[in-house]
């Protein structure tokens, strides 16, 4: 029995609505309402739901790149909430996000080789002209050619974009990758190289997950243990045979019959 | 044996850049029947919306012009008719659902309004006429309160809702055919489930012929009956789904199954590493070359593949596919 690397208990993050004023109490909407979960080194934590169910929310929250309002994340057993500046920097070494949008989340003006150096630069303080080498390595790992080093983002295909956004979150060897919809943007053919991608640099670097899909057919090849999440709230959280075969939940059960399936006779 | 609603012989389109013309769609044929549901399946880049927007007469001007074929709509030729007539057929017989609700509906006019102007513009109703059928086509597709509704904005609606709203206006004038392109693509499961019952009963009431077209093999085995695989503007795989799906025959359209992965009724305990088709879609400027477009991202290529442009091959019945390496 590993224990959890990462531990959230009663997390709450809210956002306020309408008018606020000193006279009047403010109302909020609660986009994370009381979610706790769990998730053990080397396993990956699922996260489905539909839009607007509270799943990226959590994970920026979880990221502390969205304030929450109560309850404790622990990561490694210490609280993260509410940690300062740098204390931040060296959390951020050891999580890192991959985002869902591979043409928007690199920057357009740097070459591909400095959107990977870049977490190592600012984040270990290494100097450019010492990386070359490690900078190499993270190419290779990703399935990138190193004449690709000196390209910029648009000179990349979608699925090769996203093979820099996942060397990127890997170069300061992070214990938990947070990936936000990794493969919602790319192609059939491209989903199923970067899914397999994940899945060995995980088992190379014993990579911790915490992933993010609306798409349950991603979900069930990725994930050990999934949260389903419906209005800010975890409806069910179970393992992966328990889940897909036995669901308890009604929601649960509707999402379930609602992927069209090849094999419904 | 009814006619065909829709015949596409041999049509190719081509596509200018800057590196010259290439055949986006290339020598592409097949028949419609009314009441049946043809679906179009690929990758992004392979032709298939270019095959919808031809068909509509919708290809973007000056760029790209149907270079030689027919598209027969009960035996009139799409392909040379007049814009004037063009636009009689537009939304009349034949209308389209778009893949992006938030972006094809005009944000400064209701939604009642937008689905009148199609029935005063074909259908001659007047204002009032063309109210109270709106109304009622807005019933028809299920959006809560219609009453109210009816004099909503697009951005006052969910996705789902104004995908509804493209469908009401799809099926105004009760058109022989309806193009979805990828109509499901961005909304959530739950109502994409709701938007295919809403098109299969409305498939039965009317008999209209759908050409679905999707990347999901999921969505092709819950509506369609026939399939067309697409790749590289051509056609590499065609039959009924049960067939193509239950038993592909080309490398692409095994690849296109089994790299998704799919929900099973009873959970694996070891998941298997999911097969990959290595590479991605050729760049236009080979389109049209005379060898087999598919041959740099397969695994069984031959000799052959380079030097010829692989034909149909016959496997069973109307199942055909375009590989010179069936079954070996």
């Amino acid at each position: 029995m590993s224990e959890s690397l990462l531990k959230v208990e009663n997390l709450k993050v809210r956002f306020p609505i309408g008018r606020q004023s000193i006279f009047r109490q403010g109302k909020y909407l609660y986009a994370v309402d009381d979610v706790s979960f769990s998730v053990k080194k080397g396993e990956t934590l699922g996260i489905v739901g539909e839009s607007g169910s509270g799943k990226t929310t959590t994970a920026l929250a979880v990221a502390q790149l969205e304030k929450s309002y109560s309850g404790r994340i622990l990561f490694e057993g210490n609280d993260i909430v509410g940690s300062n500046k740098a204390e931040l920097r060296n959390l951020r070494e050891d999580i890192q996000f991959i985002f869902q949008d591979p043409y928007s989340s690199l920057n357009p003006r740097l070459r591909a080789e400095d959107i990977v150096a870049e977490p190592l630069i600012s984040l270990k303080g290494l100097k450019k002209q010492d990386i070359g080498e490690r900078i190499e390595e993270l190419f290779q790992s990703v399935g990138l050619r190193s004449e690709q080093r000196r390209l910029f983002p648009h000179q990349f295909s979608g699925g090769q974009r996203q093979r820099l956004g996942i060397a990127r979150a890997i170069s300061t060897q992070p214990k938990l990758v947070i990936c936000d919809e990794p493969v919602s943007a790319l192609d059939v053919a491209v989903q199923a190289q970067i899914l397999n991608l994940l899945t060995d640099l995980q088992k190379k670097f014993e990579l911790t997950y915490l992933f993010i899909s609306h798409d349950l057919g991603v979900i069930q090849h990725m994930c050990d243990s999934i949260a389903v999440m419906l209005d800010g709230k975890i409806v069910e959280y179970s393992d992966r045979i328990n889940l897909f075969e036995r669901p308890k939940n009604n929601y649960t059960k509707r999402l379930l019959s609602a992927v069209p399936k090849l094999d419904s006779a | 044996m009814m006619d065909p609603i829709l015949k596409v012989e041999n049509l190719s389109v081509e596509l200018k850049t800057r590196e010259g013309t290439s055949p986006v769609i290339d020598e592409l044929s097949f028949e419609l029947n009314a009441g049946e549901t043809l679906s179009f399946v690929g990758e992004s880049g392979c032709g298939k919306s270019m095959t919808a927007l031809g068909i509509m007469g919708l290809l973007p001007e000056k760029i790209s012009r149907v270079s030689s074929g027919r598209i027969l709509f009960q035996g009139e030729d799409l392909a040379s008719v007049s814009q004037k007539r063009l636009q009689e057929i537009r939304g009349n017989e034949i209308s389209m659902i778009f893949q992006e609700p938030m972006t094809s509906l005009n944000p400064v006019y209701t939604i009642g309004e937008q689905i009148g102007e199609i029935l005063r513009r074909h259908k001659g109703l007047n204002r009032k006429q063309s109210f109270l059928q709106a109304l009622d086509l807005i019933e028809a597709v299920q959006i809560p309160d219609p009453k109210n509704k009816i004099h909503s904005y697009p951005f006052q609606l969910s996705g789902g809702q104004r995908q509804r709203v493209m469908i009401a206006m799809a099926l105004a004038c009760e058109p022989k055919i309806l193009v979805a392109d990828e109509p499901t693509t961005a909304l959530d499961v739950t109502v994409q489930a709701q938007i295919f019952d809403l098109l299969k009963e409305l498939r039965a009431k009317t008999n209209t012929a759908i050409i679905l077209i999707t990347h999901d093999m999921g969505v092709v085995y819950e509506m369609a009956q026939k399939m067309i695989v697409m790749y590289a503007g051509r056609k590499v795989e065609e039959g009924s789904v049960n067939q193509v799906i239950k038993s592909p025959a080309h490398p692409y359209t095994q690849g296109l199954i089994s790299c998704v992965p799919h929900l099973t009724e009873k959970q694996p305990e070891v998941r298997e590493r999911l097969l990959e088709i290595p590479g991605i879609v050729p760049s236009l400027t080979s389109f049209g070359l005379n060898k087999c477009l598919f041959e740099s991202r397969c695994h069984k290529s031959v000799e052959k593949c380079l030097s010829s442009k692989p034909d149909a091959q016959q496997i069973l019945g109307g199942h055909k596919a375009n590989c010179w390496n069936l079954g070996k």
